[in-house]
């Protein structure tokens, strides 16, 4: 199957960590990914936030691209970039008055062929638990975590057709493969407000602090993301700076169980500091 | 239509539900205020109103207030609400079609400094054809007179290498513009 990568602006900069995790992971599953050549911005909140059109041809420009390139799959590891897609290829596929439009904007002709997929899904349906299971050489015992799959993976359900709306399952089921544990809490997909992390932060560091409190409660040591915009809003956003719990992206626990070298070079980026957690489970050196 | 309220007299506009009908697809008709939407929602504390008082003033054509409001600035887009709506509405479209309608009619005194985010973020991708994070954020700060607020997140993540100094503009960067231009005639 053909697989298109499809980075983001986040992963370009502040989430440089999870770009290099997530390809040197998917590599290393045998994932084989090309980025899409001259990708753009999805438009994210700030385009379905003021102007329609723009946020549904942004996106469509990409599934031109993808569709040009002849990829069956679209494979996005930002959840908002693949809300944005994957809402962009149901409107198309769904809507004729709406798709006519985008079309003309955008100049292609939709023809529905490219899968748009979260590289959580990716790796969860096609690598699957069981093969990710067999290749930890260093398991994660002892880490207990809570996985926080936030709003744009799981919603709206209709378009996104992830796991189960109100408890999705599969990044513990990942997490578990790798031999660490993870922990129940009512709180997988909760917002945390970080469309507004820049414009809001009072109000978006009680939405964090809420979640915080509860992971602690739950027993965790971590929180484990597959969004660039949650794991760095939930690392920025507390009220005592750079303290607490750290937040992983999941590919970076994936590559750590994996004991791939490349592990030390995302841990120094992260805003909290994971070492003290990694070193007292002897998991870092 | 007007009407008096003891807070004065208080404009209708009958035709308001029929507009955001239109724009957002929503059937705003049949919420029967439930409030499940409002139970879930992460940012209705921190809002003038909960997203149920927003239907139900769509209802009565309480456009100017609701236009004017913060939250519809304030809606994360969730989508909390419209997942959970037992008649369907999708409230976070209904938002959107709100927000659309209150920058086309300039009634942006709800929560200024939020549209002057998008419309930082927008004018980075309308210029490179992707988000260059560094300069959207200047940009976002100089104009919403904010540039010394997270001045220790920002040191630590320059610190961290997480901010690239020059934007990555794509090549084919005419078709984001072209489309950018439609989309302004909207």
């Amino acid at each position: 199957m053909k697989i298109a990568y499809y980075p983001g602006c986040s992963l370009e900069a502040t989430a440089k960590e999870y770009d290099l995790s997530a390809r040197t992971v998917c590599r290393h599953l045998g994932l084989e990914m090309a980025e899409l050549q001259d990708w753009n911005c999805c438009g994210a909140t700030s385009a379905h936030s003021i102007n329609h059109l723009l946020a549904l041809a942004l996106p469509a420009r990409n599934l031109a691209l993808a569709q040009e390139e002849a990829a069956q799959c679209l494979v996005a590891p930002c959840s908002a970039c693949y809300n944005r897609l994957k809402t962009a290829a149901y409107v198309l596929q769904e809507n004729e008055v709406e798709r006519k439009k985008v079309e003309e904007v955008v100049g292609f002709k939709f023809n529905g062929t490219v899968n748009v997929q979260s590289l959580l899904e990716t790796i969860y349906y096609q690598v699957g638990a069981d093969t990710m299971a067999s290749l930890v050489k260093k398991p994660l015992t002892g880490l207990k975590v809570v996985c926080y799959y936030g709003c744009l993976l799981v919603r709206p359900p209709e378009i996104t057709g992830f796991d189960q709306t109100e408890n999705p399952v599969i990044l513990d089921k990942i997490v578990s493969s790798l031999g660490a544990e993870p922990l129940m809490w009512s709180y997988k997909t909760d917002c945390c407000g970080a469309s507004l992390s820049l414009v809001k932060s009072d109000a978006v560091q009680e939405m964090v602090g809420l979640l915080l409190d509860m992971a602690a409660e739950a027993g965790a040591m971590a929180i484990v993301t597959a969004c660039p915009l949650c794991q760095s809003n939930l690392e920025m956003r507390r009220k005592k700076p750079f303290s607490g719990i750290p937040a992983f992206f999941f590919t970076e626990l994936i590559g750590l169980a994996f004991g791939m070298p490349e592990e030390r070079n995302w841990w120094p980026k992260h805003l909290v500091d994971p070492f003290p957690l990694l070193r007292s489970l002897s998991l870092a050196g | 239509m007007q009407i008096m309220t003891s807070k004065g007299p208080v404009m209708l506009d009958l035709s308001f539900i029929q507009e955001i009908k239109k724009r957002s697809g929503q059937a705003i008709e049949l919420c029967y205020q439930c409030q499940k939407c409002s139970s879930g929602c992460p940012v209705a504390e921190h809002a003038d109103y909960h997203p149920n008082q927003v239907v139900r003033m769509i209802q009565y054509g309480l456009k100017e207030r609701i236009l004017n409001s913060s939250f519809i600035w304030l809606c994360s887009g969730c989508e909390t609400c419209g997942a959970r709506c037992p008649n369907g509405i999708k409230i976070a479209a209904v938002t959107d079609a709100l927000r659309e309608m209150a920058v086309k009619e300039r009634a942006l005194s709800g929560e200024k400094n939020i549209p002057l985010f998008h419309n930082a973020f927008l004018n980075s991708v309308r210029r490179d054809g992707r988000v260059h994070e560094l300069s959207m954020m200047a940009q976002y700060k100089l104009r919403s007179r904010t540039l010394f607020a997270d001045l220790d997140i920002g040191l630590k993540m320059f610190k961290k290498g997480k901010f690239a100094f020059l934007p990555k503009r794509i090549k084919r960067l005419k078709e984001v513009r072209q489309i950018f231009k439609e989309a302004a005639k909207q």
